[in-house]
């Protein structure tokens, strides 16, 4: 089934001015979601991941440079002015963070909180608000949702915090939602909870999912397609499968390797040797050829195009490009 | 493989490193109000009991709030247990006076979670390595560094590094400092507390080999804290589940993972996130959230999220017994099935 495209990032690009001069967080990063679909962003820390959601939402400081184009339902947003994105940020595309605890503001109840983003975008009155307020709550499986409304963030615990955090992003019915590392901070159990309900409310309601993650065992179960960044750059992206069973990058196999595997006995770990480099120090030619273990002159010189090697799965190394081969 | 048959050999034949008996912390509330009589305590570590055997590694999981950081300090003394025993080596740690616990300190040290916020800043990693040297009196300043740099090796560092301040280093760097140092006054047993939490997965693999690297170099012995099931079960000998301050299942990592016998623990190996999509998880999902340790249920502690509990479990304790091979359950119910 061909869905249509509701979000369509081409060559984005963010750069940092800093003292210590440009720092490139993101480069000439192109994909599109579809309605309805999952995609997942993996990648560790550093890699860009969370720049480029706060990019779509235009939620960058200053001193960030923006080039490319973000296109929302085929407008390009990329030049919105702050009055327009009040618009779109929370009523077309939402966004849930990391940690439950300081996303909540401290000082008012879940009611307080959920009913005003309702009124603010749905313009319905308190009572209806408060009405929809509680059917959100429900929706997230929270119980006695009445009772909660009245309660402080303080008195809920990790998951039930982020429940309601889900919540208030669903409740104007987002076409995107844009989940920033939700289950980290909460335990296996809780984590595992939260991924079955953020999966359920998007077959239920339609609604696009981004997962930004460092966890790849997160990626697995719960999107379609996954994108793989490294310092800044996509390195791979294909349909969940073909990324597993068909890893292309090496820093992919490197970070499936790097996973523990309860079905194996006395494994060792692989791990990718040295460090993310500095995004001040960006090597030149492929930004992975420092740690990469198949590197020939070529990936130290120029950096490799993005190449399709078929079923919607891309991947950005010189290893299958025609110049390895000859 | 190999790990297996020595974890068998030490239980039939060897003492144990450190025994835990019956080791308990209960935290003091705040009194609500001047006429407040009650005394209300947090039971973090509600009477624990376990052995670990000299160059292997015991596994401690649980969820956030179940106990496990505060056994790890305790054992320690970093945090005075309220009662219980620890032994190590046969001698018990908890009568210590101060002067006999600092010199005694040299045989067992911790590395924490955060290696942001364990290394001191404006301090150099040489200084921070030669450090327990000086304070353990076992070597002259130009002998500590000498040593210092000999230990950055060790942890796979170089020894030009021993003139930075931290503030040099990535996560996975800090994290080889901190190992070094705690390893300094060459001691035979670490606790590591959540010491791979903070790292990239990458970064995590490095960390966990070189754990077992260590340990094979050197007979270590380790209690490995974690909440992360699949690091726990890479590195682990045997593994002891927490719930609410009470040891729930004690056995060989081996057999935790294929013969569960808790429910709690077998709810906590489903939800594992699967390493391939293609592996459907049988999930066994738990209601509700963890409850409160101030009050905690009466009788299974866990009975309130449990699918098998029955009368008995809200009024009866289970304790924790042994079901055959070492295997430790506390359960009124025990059994690898998921009804």
């Amino acid at each position: 089934m061909d869905r249509d495209t509701v979000l369509s990032i081409e060559s984005l690009t963010v750069d940092f001015r800093t003292k210590f001069g440009v720092a490139n967080a993101v480069d000439k990063v192109s994909f599109s979601l579809a309605r309805g679909e999952r995609l997942g962003i993996v990648g560790e820390s550093g890699s860009g991941k969370s720049v480029i959601c706060k990019a779509i939402l235009q939620l960058l400081p200053d001193y960030a440079n923006i080039s490319g184009a973000i296109k929302y339902e085929g407008r390009d947003i990329s030049h919105y002015s702050n009055r327009q994105m009040y618009g779109i940020r929370g009523k077309e595309i939402s966004m849930i963070f990391q940690e439950p605890m300081t996303s909540l503001n401290p000082l008012y109840t879940i009611g307080n909180q959920l009913i005003e983003t309702i009124v603010l975008h749905q313009h319905l009155s308190k009572a209806e608000a408060e009405q929809r307020a509680i059917e959100m709550l429900k929706l997230v499986s929270i119980p006695q949702a009445d009772e909660r409304l009245k309660q402080y963030p303080f008195e809920l615990s990790g998951g039930m915090r982020q429940r309601v955090m889900i919540a208030m992003a669903l409740s104007c019915n987002p076409n995107i939602l844009i989940a920033d590392e939700p289950t980290t901070a909460l335990d296996v159990t809780i984590q595992a909870q939260i991924l079955e309900l953020v999966r359920d409310l998007n077959q239920k309601l339609s609604t696009a999912l981004i997962l930004i993650t460092h966890d790849l065992g997160v990626v697995a179960e719960t999107v379609e397609n996954v994108m793989v960044m490294y310092a800044g750059q996509m390195v791979e992206y294909g349909p969940v499968r073909a990324i597993f069973h068909q890893t292309m990058h090496p820093y992919t196999k490197g970070l499936l390797n790097a996973i523990p595997k309860v079905e194996l006995e006395g494994q060792t770990l692989e791990s990718i040797p040295g460090t993310v480099p500095s995004i001040f120090e960006m090597p030149k030619g492929c930004r992975f050829h420092t740690r990469c273990k198949h590197k020939r002159e070529i990936c130290t010189q120029r950096c490799p195009e993005l190449c399709d090697c078929g079923g919607g799965h891309q991947v950005k190394c010189w290893m299958y490009s025609e110049e390895w081969s000859k | 493989m190999t790990k297996q048959t020595t974890a068998q050999d030490s239980l039939c034949q060897k003492e144990p490193l450190v025994s835990v008996r019956m080791l308990k912390k209960y935290f003091p509330l705040k009194k609500q109000g001047l006429f407040d009589k009650t005394d209300r305590v947090v039971k973090a570590v509600d009477g624990v009991s376990f052995d670990i055997f000299p160059g292997q590694t015991l596994g401690l999981v649980g969820e956030s709030g179940c106990g496990k950081s505060t056994v790890g300090r305790s054992i320690l003394r970093l945090i005075e247990p309220t009662s219980g025993e620890v032994f190590f080596q046969g001698r018990d740690l908890t009568t210590l006076g101060k002067e006999e616990l600092r010199r005694a300190r040299r045989d067992f040290q911790i590395v924490f979670q955060d290696p942001y916020a364990s290394l001191n800043p404006r301090k150099m990693v040489g200084s921070i390595i030669s450090e327990p040297f000086l304070i353990q009196k076992m070597a002259t300043k130009q002998e500590a560094a000498q040593h210092a740099k000999e230990l950055l090796e060790l942890v796979g560092l170089r020894a030009e590094f021993f003139d930075r301040y931290p503030h040099e280093f990535s996560g996975g760097q800090r994290q080889r400092i901190c190992f070094a140092r705690a390893l300094a006054v060459q001691p035979s047993f670490l606790v590591c507390d959540e010491c791979v939490s903070a790292l990239d997965v990458s970064i995590q693999a490095q960390i966990v080999n070189l754990m077992v690297d260590l340990q094979k170099r050197l007979g270590l012995t380790y209690l490995f804290i974690s909440h992360d099931l699949r690091v726990v079960k890479r590195i682990s000998d045997r593994i002891a589940v927490m719930y609410l301050g009470k040891l729930i299942e004690l056995a060989d990592s081996g057999e935790i993972f294929h013969n569960t016998l808790h429910p709690y623990t077998i709810s906590l190996l489903s939800a594992i996130p699967p390493s391939d999509p293609d592996l459907v998880r049988n999930r066994v999902a738990l209601t509700g959230d963890v409850p409160s340790p101030i009050n905690p249920p009466s009788g299974c502690r866990f009975h309130t999220r449990c699918y098998r509990a029955q009368p008995i479990c809200s009024q009866e304790e289970p304790p924790l017994t042994d079901c055959g091979g070492g295997h430790f359950c506390a359960c009124h119910f025990p059994g690898n099935g998921r009804t």
